[in-house]
Order: structure tokens, then C-alpha cells, then sequence
């Protein structure tokens, strides 16, 4: 055989294209179970949004730059009631709040990454990516870059195919819910959830955080029962470990 | 009356700014720095809290109103499977199937 750097090179290249196509592929897989939760929020989004008499375009731009699905839907049916812009602004920044703790939880992780990339990813943070995310990065020092743009990017593609194929249907007979479709997005976050648990105290965490959230939203609707349920089951959380740790030490 | 499309248009820009701000702040200002380890342990515990957060209301008050009525609420007794099945296979695509399934399955049979 007659090793020369050409043949060097050309078998480094194709080990390295061979990663990139895994990470590709791996990225792309790993949103499959997102765009199927996005599917039917998008769609009722897109349906609702021409009803509440937004066209094809501002949909559009709104499913592309704004990329909140609940922020979206509450929108909606705030500019269908004539809501102020300031109420509206003010309604959407509390509601989707908690994408601060999110990006806060992941920043450890992406410090890899460069200023511009973070910004994009920052832009694609929603809470399906974000739990995608959490979960494969807790067994990751630098998650590969190429895979989560691939995830992130298709997913949000998914959601802007799904808001505007709502929009074009346009009409109020859908029948989502005959298909079971709008569990999806529910039983996604079931499934996040489960994954997230490794230990008791993240169940203890989680069983908290759902009683806690039921409770505020039950007795005073809004938003935040969210971010209120969830600094509360984060710091349980951390006195949970703190104790371990203080029991575990002599 | 339907809003103007320019106010439209001013909404969603308004919107996208108060959406990205807290998207990005955080992972800009502590992606770089060590994190005290308390805030890391903190930290750790936020996509189970948030996740149950969320699930809190959806699966108790889809409809705004507080019942485990199966009548009601088809999304708590669907979630019963679902958890079942998350905790076993802990696969997110089956889990969903399965969720999907049994929200149309008991709305066919409600």
C-alpha cells in the first residue's frame, strides 16, 4: 500500500465527513419528537391567527421571529380582543420569562460556542428545544455544535411549515383532537420529564413544582405561576442536595 | 375591526424583542464564567421544575377549570399511560404515540 499524505488526507477527510453526516443526521433525529409536539400548536396557531385577521405573512413572521408557541396563541386572542400593544408586549415578556432560567441552565454548556452562535441558539430556545437540549447536555462537556443547530433549526422550521399550513387551511373545522393530536405537546413534556429524573429529589422537585404551579394558577390565573413554581422546586431542589451532602459528610 | 397590518407588524417586532432579550442575556453573560457551584446544583433543577410547571395546569385545568372528571378532563387520564409507559421505555416517540392513542381512544370512548 503506498501510504502518501494525499491518501492521509483524503481518509482523515472522509472520517470527518462521516462525523459531520452523524451529527447531522443525529441533530435532525433528536428534533423528530419536536416537530411532531409542534405540529398540532402550530396548526391550531395558524388557523387561529388568520381567524383573528392576521394574513399569511404576518403569520409567517410571527412563528419566524417570535417563536413562542403559548406566547403565540395568547396573542392571538389578545388581538382579537383589541388588546393595547402594551398589554400585549407586556403579556408575551411574562410569559415566556421562564426562557430565562432555561438559558441560565444551559449556559454552561455552550460556552464552546461564539458569541454569534450563541445568539442564534438563543434564538431558538423554546421549552421543547430547551428540554431536548438539557437532557443530552448533562452527559456532554461541548455538545457538538453542527447537531444542535440541526435540531434547533429544524424544529423551528417545522413550527413556521406548521403556522403556515394552519393559516392556509384557515378554517375552524379542524379535528385535531379526534387524532389525539393535541396531546402531543403534553405527553412530549411527560416524556422530557421522566427523562429528566434521575434521583428522588428531582421528583420531589417536579411533584412540587406541579402542585405548586396548579395551585397559584387555580386560585389567580396569569402567568406566573410558572416561574414562581419553578424558582420554588429549583431551590427545594438544592436544600435537598445540601442536606445529602451534609449527611453524607462525617 | 381587525388591527391595522402595520400594528400588526409593531406587535410581532415588539414581541420577538421581549421574547429574545431573556433567551439570550443569561447564556451571553454566564455561558463564560464559572458558575458558583450552588447556582450549578440550582441550576440542575430547573428543567424538572419548569417541565412539571408546565404540565401542572395542562393536565389538571386544560380547560381552566380544576377536575379529574374523566368527562372534563380527558388530559389527566391520558397522561396516566403516558407516564407509565415514559417511565418503562423512556422513549420519547413511543411515549407520545401512546399519549396521542389514549387522548383519542378515550375521546371515542367518552
Amino acid at each position: 500500500m503506498l501510504f502518501n499524505s494525499s491518501n492521509q488526507k483524503s481518509r482523515k477527510k472522509n472520517v470527518t465527513d462521516k462525523l459531520q453526516k452523524n451529527e447531522i443526521k443525529s441533530g435532525f433525529f433528536k428534533s423528530i419528537p419536536v416537530i411532531f409536539g409542534y405540529f398540532p400548536i402550530g396548526f391550531a396557531f395558524g388557523i387561529l391567527a388568520v381567524n383573528a385577521g392576521m394574513n399569511i405573512l404576518e403569520t409567517f413572521l410571527m412563528s419566524l421571529l417570535v417563536y413562542a408557541g403559548s406566547a403565540q396563541l395568547i396573542a392571538v386572542g389578545l388581538l382579537e380582543s383589541q388588546a393595547g400593544l402594551l398589554t400585549l408586549t407586556f403579556t408575551t415578556f411574562l410569559v415566556n420569562l421562564r426562557h430565562l432560567l432555561m438559558s441560565a441552565a444551559l449556559a454552561p454548556y455552550l460556552g464552546h460556542l461564539s458569541r454569534l452562535e450563541q445568539a442564534f441558539f438563543a434564538y431558538e430556545l423554546t421549552d421543547e428545544t430547551f428540554a431536548v437540549h438539557s437532557i443530552d447536555f448533562k452527559n456532554e462537556k461541548k455538545p457538538p455544535k453542527r447537531r444542535i443547530f440541526v435540531t434547533n433549526t429544524s424544529a423551528h422550521l417545522s413550527w413556521i411549515g406548521s403556522s403556515i399550513l394552519g393559516a392556509w387551511t384557515g378554517s375552524i373545522l379542524t379535528n385535531l383532537e379526534a387524532w389525539g393530536l393535541d396531546y402531543a405537546l403534553p405527553a412530549m413534556f411527560i416524556a422530557l420529564l421522566v427523562l429528566q429524573t434521575k434521583n428522588w429529589r428531582h421528583i420531589a422537585v417536579a411533584a412540587i413544582s406541579l402542585m405548586l404551579s396548579t395551585l397559584i394558577f387555580w386560585n389567580f390565573g396569569g402567568h406566573w405561576h410558572i416561574i414562581i413554581a419553578t424558582l420554588t422546586g429549583a431551590s427545594v431542589g438544592l436544600a435537598l442536595q445540601k442536606q445529602a451532602l451534609k449527611d453524607a459528610a462525617p | 375591526m381587525h388591527y391595522a397590518s402595520e400594528k400588526i407588524i409593531l406587535a410581532i417586532i415588539l414581541m420577538a424583542a421581549v421574547t429574545y432579550l431573556p433567551r439570550f442575556l443569561p447564556l451571553f453573560f454566564l455561558s463564560r464564567r464559572k458558575l458558583a457551584p450552588l447556582l450549578e446544583i440550582w441550576l440542575s433543577y430547573v428543567p424538572a421544575a419548569v417541565l412539571a410547571s408546565l404540565l401542572g395546569p395542562a393536565l389538571l385545568m386544560p380547560e381552566g377549570k380544576l377536575t379529574i372528571q374523566i368527562t372534563e378532563n380527558i388530559y389527566f387520564w391520558a397522561a396516566l399511560p403516558s407516564f407509565v409507559v415514559a417511565i418503562c421505555t423512556r422513549n420519547m416517540f413511543i411515549t407520545v404515540l401512546v399519549g396521542m392513542g389514549s387522548a383519542a381512544l378515550l375521546r371515542l370512548l367518552i
